[in-house]
């Protein structure tokens, strides 16, 4: 183990620099999927943040017993459990948004994020910083839902939270809803946008071009 | 490990992790310890999520009830309730020794239950119960909308939804979905209101009386069809059959003509 461990830059690195999503595109799919509104952003935030906190609390616990053989068999079973466990919480005290989420949550066990920490880092980590790097994550994860979802319902209804922000046209105000914000290409489109700007302040995280035609003729000489 | 290990615990784990039989155990207790974990979840939760589905399935309707025009202030009128009752469906009368309070008793004996042979169980239900709860609403002496429930085979699952008909036994004024388990996004659209607000106004039976009630592929083209969900034939198709099976003689049948000759 090493000497000590770094509380802080454990938890705050996958915020934005390390950011799960824009910078390993992981967990795309839920976040273009449950965005449209501030709510249910939030609430698949929280749901995974704590499905991916307890897993790797659990996976780390276990991690010198697990047999090589199963070890993937064996996290997925112990992500999905959670997973089930959250949603049937969801769906006794939140049944409006659970509603709403209808399959994402129980997504959760697919989202190759949860999967991404348990596997690379709790599985070498005592429970403490797996868990601290899972919050992390899970923050970090929250983080790009809440930004996509506020800038979704803002510009899509004109709402946050359900309460209108900005005046809308219909009931006098100066503000029309872009419908095309409540479609599943704009959070692509956010995505995207976010992407690039955590990418033009970290210039190191732009990938090297695949193809590139000057380097083909260097190769060739 | 120095020492013969006596505890059997100790002994296990020191074993190397890709001994067979600890590979072996280790999945059965993280297995066991899942199932225990999320059967705990779903026994304790259930009791709350029962709760939360009785109280939607109440919502939904009275917006049904309140969607329909003309509806609320009727039932403002009439202090605000439906009149519930319970139909032998056999007979098409109100039940004489079933009351709201001992249905679910009555219910639970395999007695009050219809097997339905393979020809007429269009609704894939197997078997129908004998006694159903059904809401009224009268205006005077005049029955004014009657709210049935249905239930039946879906795509995925089962599908309880609540049919109003008007006064005349041939209108519908409104369908309300209470529970279903379609694919969200497909046949799940059955409970979207958009789709719901091409019921009222479907006509349900022909002149001779037979039930001609469908949910059409695309667009409805006659006043007995609503339009099809696009994506979701079977689910569709499902309600059709639905619907028809309630309308039809083993479900509230023998009721409808008891309402239209004025004999309720």
């Amino acid at each position: 183990m090493a000497a000590r461990f770094a509380f802080w830059s454990t938890l705050t690195d996958p915020l934005i620099r390390q950011n799960p999503v824009t910078l390993q595109i992981l967990g795309i799919c839920s976040a273009l999927a449950v965005t449209t509104s501030l709510a249910t952003a939030l609430t698949m935030a929280a749901s995974l943040t704590v499905v991916i906190t307890l897993a790797a609390g659990v996976i780390s616990l276990i991690r010198r017993h697990i047999p090589d053989t199963i070890r993937l068999i064996v996290q997925i079973v112990i992500v999905a459990s959670l997973v089930i466990v959250i949603d049937q919480i969801l769906q006794a005290y939140f049944a409006e948004i659970s509603r709403a989420l209808s399959v994402f949550v129980a997504l959760i066990t697919t989202n190759c994020l949860v999967l991404g920490r348990t596997e690379t880092f709790a599985r070498h980590n005592a429970p403490g910083p797996a868990m601290v790097d899972a919050f992390g994550n899970g923050l970090g994860y929250s983080l790009v839902l809440i930004i996509i979802g506020s800038l979704r319902e803002l510009f899509g209804k004109g709402e946050l939270f359900g309460h209108n922000v900005l005046p809308l046209a219909d009931s006098g105000g100066w503000f029309t809803p872009l419908s095309l914000m409540l479609l599943a290409p704009s959070a692509f489109f956010l995505l995207g946008g976010l992407v690039w700007v955590v990418r033009s302040i970290y210039p190191e995280q732009a990938e090297a071009p695949e193809f590139d035609a000057t380097e083909r003729r260097g190769a060739a000489e | 490990m120095a020492d013969h290990e006596r505890n059997p615990l100790r002994r296990f784990l020191a074993l190397p992790n890709e001994s067979r039989t600890k590979t072996i155990v280790v999945a059965f207790l993280v297995s066991a310890a899942c199932a225990l974990m999320v059967s705990g979840a779903t026994v304790l939760l259930r009791p709350i999520q029962a709760a939360n589905r009785a109280a939607e399935e109440q919502a939904r309707i009275e917006a049904l009830v309140r969607g329909v025009p003309g509806m609320g202030a009727l039932l403002e009128e009439s202090g605000g309730t439906l009149s519930t009752v319970i139909i032998d469906l056999d007979t098409g009368r109100a039940a004489t020794d079933v009351t709201p309070a001992t249905l679910e008793t009555a219910l639970a004996d395999p007695a009050n239950w219809t097997a339905l042979s393979p020809g007429d169980d269009i609704a894939s239900i197997g078997q129908r119960p004998d006694y159903v709860q059904i809401y009224m609403l009268r205006d005077g002496e005049r029955i004014s909308l009657v709210l049935l429930p249905l239930s039946g085979q879906g795509y995925n699952g089962r599908i309880d939804a609540v049919l109003a008909m008007q006064g005349d036994m041939n209108t519908i004024a409104g369908l309300a979905v209470t529970r279903h388990s379609e694919t969200p996004g497909l046949g799940g659209r059955i409970e979207e209101p958009a789709w719901l607000a091409s019921w009222p106004g479907t006509l349900t039976r022909d002149e001779e009386g037979n039930v001609r009630f469908a949910v059409a592929r695309g667009t409805a083209s006659s006043n007995h069809e609503v339009d099809g969900i696009t994506g979701a034939t079977r689910t569709s198709n499902a309600i059709t059959r639905i619907v028809r099976f309630w309308l039809g003689d083993q479900g509230y049948g023998p009721l409808i003509d008891a309402i239209r000759r004025q004999e309720f």
